[in-house]
């Protein structure tokens, strides 16, 4: 079936997941192979996505985990049983 | 973030209750990051995330016995995360609150992409410059908290579906349905802004899959 780039847009995330259908994958690829917007769109979010599970991109504040685990231990020294 | 496996979480919680209590450390640390990260998404601030990420544990400690093990460890702590940061929320009088409108607004619908066919690729250089991480946090931010949180989990930590959908106590359909919104409005915000980062011709990463 012909699709049109609106609905490649309203699949796209899904896409990216390989969350659809084969027959709508195959619709998608085809349009893909021809259609330069569409795949530049698919290329882009797929970057964002990459992009945001990048450790680099977010880290956590410097010293949050010492910080945690001294409050842990403080917890700790102070509580005999976890659950009285 | 990897989670870990179901039987380790369960032998130490049996041994931290039975009197090892140094091992809750072990315990939380690999939950430590997704928990200031949620709070981040729900508090938009760093020192009350960290303050309320303090609190979560100590919670999550003192209520390790009610944990019936029905769900993965790590999708308790963030439960238990997520509500520590709402009621955090509704303390703070002054902060602004998201927009309602958002919390209906769940339709897959029309939206228009950025069309910008020149940035396709990323230089992996271009993560090591702080500005990179800075355009794609304040990006992330800008999202109504509906989109933020599943961005958070899904992206950002890379849970799957079904332990986003558990931890925001939502379906699977809606946390796919807010995640496509989220990329979309990712893309539209993110791809004229990231295209300075592309040298013209360098292809990073690979073609469709």
């Amino acid at each position: 079936m012909r699709i049109d780039c609106k609905h490649v847009w309203q699949h796209i995330s899904a896409y990216i997941e390989n969350d659809v259908d084969p027959q709508l994958r195959a619709d998608i690829d085809r349009h893909l192979e021809t259609c330069e917007i569409c795949s530049a769109v698919l290329d882009s979010t797929r970057n964002v996505v990459i992009l945001m599970a990048d450790d680099r991109v977010f880290e956590l504040p410097a010293g949050f985990s010492e910080r945690l685990h001294a409050r842990i231990d403080r917890e700790l020294e102070k509580a005999e049983d976890p659950n009285p | 973030m990897t989670a870990t496996a179901p039987e380790f979480d369960a032998d130490c919680i049996r041994r931290i209750l039975a009197g090892e209590k140094h091992l809750f450390h072990e315990l939380i640390l690999p939950c430590e990051r997704a928990i200031y990260f949620i709070l981040f998404s729900l508090l938009k601030n760093e020192a009350e995330a960290e303050d309320v990420a303090q609190e979560t544990a100590i919670k999550v400690y003192q209520n390790l016995g009610k944990f019936r093990g029905d769900s993965q460890f790590r999708t308790w702590v963030l439960s238990i995360a997520r509500n520590e940061g709402l009621g955090r929320l509704r303390k703070i009088s002054n902060r602004r609150e998201d927009s309602l409108d958002a919390e209906t607004d769940e339709q897959t619908g029309d939206y228009t992409p950025a069309i910008l066919t020149s940035w396709r690729e990323i230089p992996a250089e271009a993560l090591e410059q702080k500005e990179l991480g800075n355009v794609l946090r304040k990006a992330i931010e800008g999202l109504p908290e509906i989109y933020r949180n599943v961005v958070l989990l899904r992206d950002i930590e890379e849970m799957d579906i079904r332990e986003s959908a558990a931890v925001l106590k939502i379906s699977e359909a809606s946390v796919k349905v807010r995640l496509h919104r989220a990329r979309a409005l990712l893309q539209r915000e993110l791809a004229p802004q990231l295209k300075g980062f592309a040298p013209a011709k360098r292809r990073w990463f690979g073609g469709r899959t």
